[in-house]
């Protein structure tokens, strides 16, 4: 009993110890971001000469500064086009994902195995080898300085990643559903509408999120197709905002306007938090 | 004919389903890798398409020339080209980020997961806080952040201050420790491998470290003989999938080098070199030819990966 007791106590003890310790590494781990936070609300002239972590003057003068934005283009109207091209990328992604995957997972076609495979190793394919042509493609077409060349792909289920999230997910689905509806005189067309979209809203939901997140973080493609201000999204014009050198006078503004950008991934990710851990540990996505 | 009325009779719905994904695939994915390669041979600049030449390995020669002590070389069409003096360097930058801080990452991904695979409360919680740097890490306002940080008047620098460490660089320009920052950047974006390591380790059954315990097996014996070699399919995975990653990296030394390569090219990652030639030069037959060597060589670090596995994966219990 005593030694059981003793135990426990150890067990305690030992527990307590992690504790403290996954905090406080935790802690020094959110420590640049909470700074960021901190900072963006102390006037521009106390950001550097105070470091510390709580203010001693609280004032919103950085958020109206920098929501101005520059070039006559304030962040109201970059924010109004990350979160449009966000929704368009989804619903393209949400449908031609769906569709690729419910092919793959529940249809019976020749080719089957052999577009699969491919679809493999897209996954895993490097996309630079394919931006040039892509670009030279698209300017071709007129599409620079547009957002088709962001957002036609998404139609095309470029992004196999998601296909293969939703393949995983409508392969666990239970045939005899599906058997049942035909029965009843469902075409697969039906069977994809009715039966297979609905239950596989989980992962749907999952291929939404992750598709909006890399959507609104994606610099590389905003930094190659938008080409005027009036057209930037928040990352392309963060990017601007701050400057080559870095030498921004307005550091308050910009970190204000980081703060801001950053807020769409918290309130997803504290609201749907369990799509997220089933999306990564489900396909290993990257982070 | 009827041959092929048989085949959409039978398969036409299935690739109905499939065409958005099929087009994408061809259009977007096969004939611009084709196309690239094409290029490769080409001396094509995007201002002046129509005077695009045929210059044989001309691009790769202009690559790997350094090595060979060449600065200048002729090629097939006559002309005079030069050697790309950067090319080695972008090289070994990429090199250097991609071998340590992919093992490093995996680390801290895999010491943290064991440390909440505990019987603990709140983990569902600390997995939350510490998802929080990958969640936001690929953001340009974490990039911003960085720079401003590590700049020699940074929070870094007081903080170390603050501790009595005198004589502080600024890490950022500072071509000995610029690499470094980048690296800590990817360090700390550990969480979604952590969720994969922590899905893992949940797999494996208690009773295995039980038995293990009773033979008298300690903490380390029980890690080397049980959890790794459990866990490896989920770190060969992870390893892959950040490998390919790493090779890629581009935003976080774009923002932090300012849209170049940093002090002396300390931060010229491949990618960012590879844009600065096909966009800032208008050299994109050149950026082809170095988007084609990249994929060799992360085609080639896959394949090593996938070898190697045979002998430190394992797939099954008891071998």
């Amino acid at each position: 009993m005593a030694l059981a007791n003793n135990s426990k106590t150890s067990t305690f003890i030992k527990h307590g110890l992690t504790h403290i310790f996954i905090i406080s590494v935790g802690l020094f781990m959110l420590y640049p971001v909470a700074w960021m936070i901190v900072s963006s609300l102390k006037p521009n002239n106390m950001i550097f000469s105070d470091p510390s972590i709580i203010p001693k003057e609280i004032t919103l003068e950085n958020y109206a500064s920098g929501w101005k934005g520059y070039a006559g283009t304030g962040f109201d109207k970059f924010f109004i086009n990350s979160l449009l091209m966000c929704a368009v990328a989804i619903v393209g992604n949400v449908i031609s994902c769906s569709m690729a995957a419910y092919a793959f997972s529940r249809l019976k076609f020749a080719g089957r195995r052999f577009w699969f495979a491919i679809m493999m190793v897209t996954l895993m394919l490097p996309g630079h080898v394919t931006i040039v042509p892509r670009y030279i493609m698209f300017n071709t077409f007129g599409w620079v300085g547009s957002y088709l060349p962001i957002l036609v792909p998404k139609f095309l289920a470029t992004d196999a990643f998601f296909v293969f999230l939703l393949v995983q997910f409508m392969r666990s689905l239970p045939k005899e559903i599906e058997e049942a509806a035909i029965i009843d005189g469902c075409d697969k067309i039906g069977v994809f509408i009715r039966i297979i979209l609905p239950l596989a809203t989980p992962a749907l939901v999952t291929t939404a999120l992750f598709t909006f997140l890399w959507t609104w973080d994606d610099f590389f493609n905003h930094l190659l197709y938008l080409t005027r201000p009036d057209t930037y999204t928040v990352s392309r014009a963060l990017r601007t905002f701050v400057g080559d050198s870095g030498a921004v006078s307005n550091w308050g503004g910009a970190l204000a306007m980081a703060t801001l950008s950053i807020l769409p991934a918290f309130i997803l990710f504290f609201s749907l938090q369990k799509y997220f851990v089933q999306g990564i540990s489900t396909t290993g996505l990257k982070g | 004919m009827s041959g092929l009325t048989n085949f959409l009779r039978r398969n036409g719905v299935a690739y109905m389903f499939l065409a958005p994904w099929l087009l994408g695939f061809l259009i977007l994915t096969l004939y611009p890798m084709l196309y690239s390669l094409g290029l490769s041979f080409t001396d094509y600049d995007f201002t002046e398409p129509d005077s695009t030449q045929f210059i044989g390995f001309g691009n790769y020669q202009k690559m790997f020339g350094s090595v060979f002590g060449v600065s200048e070389f002729t090629t097939i069409t006559g002309e005079t080209m030069r050697v790309d003096p950067y090319y080695m360097q972008s090289l070994s930058v990429t090199f250097r980020y991609v071998f340590i801080s992919v093992p490093l990452k995996l680390i801290f991904a895999l010491a943290v997961a064991m440390l909440m695979n505990q019987r603990l409360r709140g983990v569902p919680f600390y997995r939350a806080i510490y998802y929080i740097p990958t969640l936001l890490g690929g953001s340009i306002a974490i990039a911003v952040l960085w720079r401003k940080l590590f700049e020699k008047n940074g929070l870094v620098n007081d903080f170390l201050g603050a501790l009595g460490f005198v004589d502080l660089p600024g890490w950022i320009t500072n071509p000995d420790y610029a690499l470094g920052t980048l690296i800590l950047l990817t360090v700390w974006q550990f969480g979604s491998s952590m969720i994969i390591f922590l899905a893992g380790l949940k797999q494996i059954p208690q009773e295995y470290y039980d038995a293990a315990s009773v033979d008298g097996a300690n903490r380390f014996k029980q890690f080397t003989a049980i959890t790794l070699p459990l866990l490896s399919p989920v770190i060969l995975f992870t390893l892959v999938i950040q490998i390919i990653s790493a090779f890629q990296a581009f935003t976080q030394a774009y923002i932090i080098g300012g849209g170049r390569g940093g002090v002396l090219n300390s931060t010229l990652f491949y990618t960012l070199h590879m844009y600065i030639q096909g966009w800032t030069y208008h050299e994109m037959g050149y950026a082809s030819a170095m988007a084609w060597v990249l994929l060799i060589i992360i085609g080639v670090f896959t394949f090593i990966v996938f070898r190697s596995s045979n002998w430190w994966v394992s797939y099954g219990v008891g071998e």
